[in-house]
């Protein structure tokens, strides 16, 4: 039985993370970028940002003061049984965000739409998201938390079939020139594509792909993996860099997600994960043990299974595969 | 600019900033600061400039540095106020204010994300002699939050919570920045934008359009979308 202090005691611990380390794989691939980046503007960004990466974690301070929208992904394996149950367990995220929000501190970002109320700990109406996935055969629970900026950067459009890949491609385009002027989108960005589902499930789909999955990881559809590879490439040829200025780091990587979709349709969604990637993951065994990673895992054979049913030997072989 | 790779120009600013430091910087200028700067964004203009109401303190010694921002900041049981990381927010919001906010603050560099246009420092910052200085990344906010030496005042805290509060800082090489726009009202974003604009057809040569024909919003509501 999984105890509801811990679950929040490890998620105040994320958010703390979350906020001030950049996840290796991101400071990887922006190093990459920064000792290849030529136009002189755009290298000065890369620089300075690796120099906040280590400012933030050395002071134990926010690497960038808009600490954007704090929400939570869980993904629990179904046989995990917490104390309390699911009530308690959203409970322990809301108030392990207000009480993160006052301790880091994070911006309380958070208001009501209309209204502008601001409790000052990122707590409200459907705040902070806690979106949920399962897991066949284990017992612990993957929390994961994401704080992504909540301005720029997201577009959505409904391609048609007949559109096909320069569709897609000129979509991809449009929001990365559009919004990597003046660099609104905080770029180089980890850049998710949500592909099909219905309208809201290609959002969701495209948002997961860009804050869920880590720099060089490749979509199992070997045909799918290429057009990752060739968005980011075509991203990275625009001839803009960081803050817009002249240059080639635009794209760290390319993710793309697809659903099943109606018949006429192919609706894209765009999405790009800033400089400072927030994300932080944790896996709380039944045991009590309870361990850090910061790649969420999230996308699972199970999760991108394709048939009715789904059994352990499918599972066996997409994961060796 | 390929001549100056890697070497861009470094400048450290004391402030009150005068018009002698203003006229040697150059868009693409790297500056540090010294001194004080204050935030001031929506609700102090509107507070000011709107509804008329006395600055907190006389300007004289809140300096003449405006910052677009809001501070990742906490303040404590005992009130005292812990800013952890500063990060500016995207400037153009706030280009309708300008001109008043100048005339009554006699700010000459407002700090922020983003910049505004080069229309808008032709008509409201060149006729003033003021600067803007955009903050890096986005966002380096830590580095940001290591040049505040002390938290001087946090003015409307209670009434304009801790985003829209002028918080007055005490700052110390804080940077790094870059001169987005210079005294003759020059914009390097927009300089920058001229450059890559140029290549952005030859991106789209061979994509076959779109079955909607119609990109984005338009204001032509006549217009059909196939």
């Amino acid at each position: 039985m999984i105890p509801r202090t811990l679950v929040e005691s490890t998620a105040h611990d994320l958010m703390t993370r979350a906020s001030i380390d950049i996840p290796a794989d991101y400071l990887s691939g922006i190093k990459a970028m920064a000792s290849e980046e030529e136009g002189d503007l755009s290298s000065f960004v890369l620089r300075a940002m690796l120099e906040n990466y280590e400012a933030a974690s050395e002071d134990r301070r926010p690497m960038c003061a808009d600490t954007g929208v704090p929400r939570y992904y869980v993904k629990s394996g179904n046989e995990a049984q917490l104390d309390g149950g699911f009530i308690a367990l959203e409970q322990a995220l809301r108030s392990a965000t207000a009480e993160a929000t006052h301790d880091v501190p994070l911006r309380p970002n958070r208001v009501h739409p209309l209204w502008r109320t601001d409790h000052n700990n990122n707590v409200g109406i459907n705040a902070p998201e806690i979106e949920y996935s399962f897991e066949p055969d284990a017992d612990w629970v993957d929390i994961t938390t994401v704080h992504k900026g909540g301005l720029f950067g997201t577009d959505y459009r409904m391609l048609f079939p007949g559109d096909g890949i320069d569709g897609i491609k000129r979509f991809f385009l449009d929001g990365m020139i559009a919004f990597g002027k003046r660099g609104l989108a905080c770029q180089p960005a980890i850049v998710g594509i949500g592909l099909g589902g219905s309208k809201d499930t290609t959002m969701v789909l495209g948002k997961q792909a860009a804050c869920l999955r880590t720099v060089g990881d490749r979509n199992p559809d070997p045909r799918i993996a290429t057009l990752e590879l060739e968005l980011q490439d075509l991203g990275n040829s625009i001839g803009m860099g960081a803050m817009g200025f002249v240059g080639k780091s635009m794209v760290v990587d390319c993710h793309i997600e697809v659903g099943y979709t109606h018949t006429g349709g192919m609706p894209m969604s765009l999405h790009a994960f800033c400089l400072s990637s927030r994300r932080a993951t944790a896996r709380i065994h039944a045991d009590g043990r309870v361990e850090r990673r910061t790649d969420p895992h999230w996308f699972t054979p199970y999760m991108r299974r394709e048939t009715v049913e789904w059994t352990p030997t499918e599972a066996r072989s997409k994961k060796s595969a | 600019m390929d001549a100056n790779r890697g070497t861009l120009k470094e400048v450290r600013l004391t402030t009150p900033v005068t018009q002698d430091q203003l006229k040697t910087l150059e868009i693409g200028n790297v500056v540090y600061l010294d001194g004080v700067i204050y935030t001031a964004r929506e609700s102090i203009y509107k507070k000011i400039i709107t509804d008329g109401a006395a600055p907190p303190e006389d300007f004289a010694t809140l300096g003449n540095v405006n910052f677009h921002c809001s501070p990742a900041a906490t303040v404590e049981a005992d009130g005292r106020l812990n800013v952890g990381a500063v990060t500016a927010t995207a400037s153009f919001r706030f280009s309708k204010w300008m001109k008043d906010w100048f005339r009554i603050s006699g700010a000459k560099v407002i700090i922020g994300k983003g910049g505004m246009s080069e229309a808008d420092y032709r008509s409201l910052f060149v006729p003033v002699g003021a600067i803007y200085l955009t903050t890096v990344g986005y966002g380096t906010g830590a580095l940001l939050g290591r040049g505040i030496k002390k938290v001087r005042a946090a003015h409307w805290l209670d009434e304009l919570g801790i985003a829209q509060a002028m918080w007055v800082l005490e700052v110390e090489r804080f940077g790094p920045l870059l001169v987005e726009s210079d005294l003759a009202g020059n914009s390097l974003f927009e300089a920058n934008n001229r450059e890559v604009n140029a290549g952005l057809a030859k991106l789209y040569e061979g994509l076959k359009p779109p079955s909607l024909s119609r990109y984005g919003e338009t204001d032509d509501r006549a217009q059909e979308l196939i």
